[in-house]
């Protein structure tokens, strides 16, 4: 790599300096003019002559988000589904990823490819047998209903992005771990999953991100229960086609956003190298 | 970040040679073999229960008639065979609305790839510091939610409030008016949201080409564009076939932006694509068995998409 850059003349490199910051702006802007117009009063933000800053930063638009009926509530439910959602699938995750790199046996490369076409179903199709589903269970308008779901369409591509994580973990490790009179469950609980707990945090912010986005089986499971919605309603309450209240729906998405962004910057070391493993073996 | 990129490569590598190491040693004793399912058993549970099934579901209701008064129990099911497929190929909507999806799908996966792919190769090109800022930029777009990220791009293409129009002077041009022009801006978001993941694993890719092999190939006399032709890119080929893939399926059933952006399929449904429809046949117009069989179609689509990964992946000799 070194030889790759010495080749690069000294121009060159400045000109690709440039561009690469001058992009970064671009890529941010939508990010930067949303958290503006969440701060920006409301006279600002339907003005004609939009500025890209402000001189009197307002908390009016986040007021208006958090007053709404049971934002607070809505936020909640969706803290509930995202973690349960998390925590559950990378437990579930873990055991069959260890199942499948650990152990050979029949149908387990049935098993993998199983898992990898898993991950091409298109879940909002699923709709309409889960919507008859969770009504024959009874699960209408509740939070399982959103959870269950979540779960199961996000244990293919963690166990998939898992298997490289478990994969890495010597496997004279286990053997000494056994020598030494370990039982399986204790190397398992107390050697393997903390090993592989770094990777585990790293596959979970995709869990994470589809339960926290997800409004359609909040708008189609929930359908008459509001206290049970999730942040998403909340944020297309503001988003109405004719008459957006675009302070309030940056001001939501701003809420919505951040606890993704924390997550992601605290994950991505991981992440990139977790990518770079899932497409690498 | 700055001491990621080394972390990268290094790890990448290491977790190479241990597969390596792995596949090469022998398969566990067979008398073991009721505790791989016993892990297996949980994950098994979920997706028969809320994936296998539903999808039969899914095949299910499309055979027969589904409407509203089926719903509510007031009519009996009524088993209908292929006559809901033949209803729904025979309608020119849906082969307008499969067009536009396949034509959609091609333009996000290859706008996607070519800007992931040239800012990964820029990434490769900068010094820690603007390498960080772009990184950061990015990860900041990737872990944008579909829902806010729609919102937010609205705003910014807003005909009477966005910045965009004024900065191009269109006055109070609507872009969500036109047909191709709110495909296009939902091209745009699809891009900016989904750019990163091409870029981050890219960037990883070369990262992990072993140096050596390199300054053996520029010993050997190889211009710059030979080594890029005939020595990254082949050991960038798995990756480069994984990236497109992921690309293809998740560009195909783009749900949310579409639906937040053009308010559920555009004016006069222009800007429907296979998955929205589904969705308005059914919960939308209670043509439940109707959008059951888009979403088969649908289905049956990615399924050959995966084949054809499935078969690439063979063909690379990669051990799964």
């Amino acid at each position: 790599m070194n030889l790759l850059r010495a080749q690069v003349r000294r121009p060159w490199r400045l000109a690709a300096e440039a561009s690469a910051l001058l992009i970064a702006v671009v890529v941010a802007f939508p990010l930067y003019w949303m958290v503006l117009g969440a701060f920006k009063p409301a006279g600002e933000i339907e003005s004609s002559e939009p500025r890209p800053w402000t001189v009197s930063p307002s908390l009016d638009s986040f007021r208006r988000v958090f007053e709404q009926q049971e934002f607070g509530r809505y936020f909640l439910n969706s803290v509930v589904v995202a973690c349960t959602v998390v925590i559950v699938s990378a437990l579930i995750a873990f055991l069959a990823a260890t199942a499948v790199t650990r152990f050979r046996f029949r149908f387990r490369t049935t098993l993998l490819i199983m898992f990898l076409v898993a991950q091409m179903v298109p879940v909002e199709a699923l709709t309409i047998p889960l919507f008859f589903l969770m009504r024959d269970a009874g699960q209408l308008n509740t939070l399982g209903s959103l959870i269950l779901p979540h779960i199961a369409f996000s244990l293919p591509f963690a166990i998939w992005m898992l298997r490289g994580f478990v994969k890495a973990v010597p496997e004279a490790l286990e053997e000494a771990a056994y020598i030494d009179g370990a039982s399986r469950a204790r190397f398992l609980w107390q050697i393997l999953f903390p090993l592989v707990f770094p990777g585990l945090v790293a596959t979970s912010v995709f869990s994470f991100i589809s339960a926290w986005n997800d409004f359609l089986f909040a708008k189609s499971f929930i359908i008459s229960d509001t206290s049970q919605s999730t942040l998403p309603m909340a944020l297309l309450v503001f988003f109405k086609p004719d008459e957006p209240d675009w302070g309030g729906v940056m001001a939501a998405s701003t809420v919505m956003t951040i606890p993704v962004l924390i997550f992601f910057v605290l994950v991505q070391r991981r992440l990139v190298s977790g990518l770079g493993g899932a497409v690498k073996d | 970040m700055s001491g990621a990129p080394t972390g990268v490569g290094g790890s990448g590598r290491a977790r190479l040679t241990v597969v390596r190491g792995l596949s090469r040693s022998s398969p566990r004793p067979s008398g073991r073999s009721g505790a791989p399912w016993l892990y297996l058993a949980p994950a098994l549970v979920v997706l028969g229960g809320l994936l296998v099934y539903p999808i039969y579901q899914l095949g299910l209701i499309s055979f027969f008639q589904y409407t509203q008064a089926q719903v509510s129990g007031g009519e009996p099911t009524t088993f209908r065979g292929f006559a809901n497929y033949a209803e729904l190929l025979g309608d020119s909507q849906f082969w307008q609305v499969l067009l536009a999806t396949v034509v959609f799908a091609a333009a996000c996966v290859v706008s996607t790839l070519g800007v992931g792919c040239a800012l990964a190769v820029l990434l490769t090109r900068v010094r820690a510091v603007p390498r960080l800022v772009l990184m950061l930029a990015a990860l900041g777009a990737w872990a944008t939610p579909a829902v806010t990220g729609s919102t937010v791009w609205l705003f910014l293409f807003d005909p009477d409030f966005g910045p965009v129009n004024r900065i191009l002077g269109l006055g109070d041009y609507s872009w969500t008016y036109g047909r191709f022009s709110a495909f296009f801006l939902v091209l745009l978001e699809v891009v900016w949201c989904s750019f990163p993941f091409v870029m981050v694993t890219v960037y990883a890719g070369i990262r992990s080409v072993p140096g050596e092999v390199l300054e053996a190939a520029a010993l050997d006399g190889a211009s710059q564009w030979r080594i890029w032709r005939s020595v990254l890119a082949p050991m960038l080929r798995p990756i480069l076939t994984v990236v497109t893939i992921q690309s293809v399926i998740w560009d195909f059933k783009i749900f949310t932006q579409i639906y937040v952006m053009t308010n559920g399929g555009g004016i006069a449904q222009q800007n429907l694509v296979l998955n929205v429809y589904a969705y308005q046949q059914a919960f939308a117009s209670s043509q439940y068995s109707l959008g059951s069989a888009i979403g088969v179609v649908m289905l049956l689509i990615l399924l050959a998409v995966t084949l054809v990964y499935l078969r690439l992946l063979r063909r690379q000799g990669e051990e799964l």
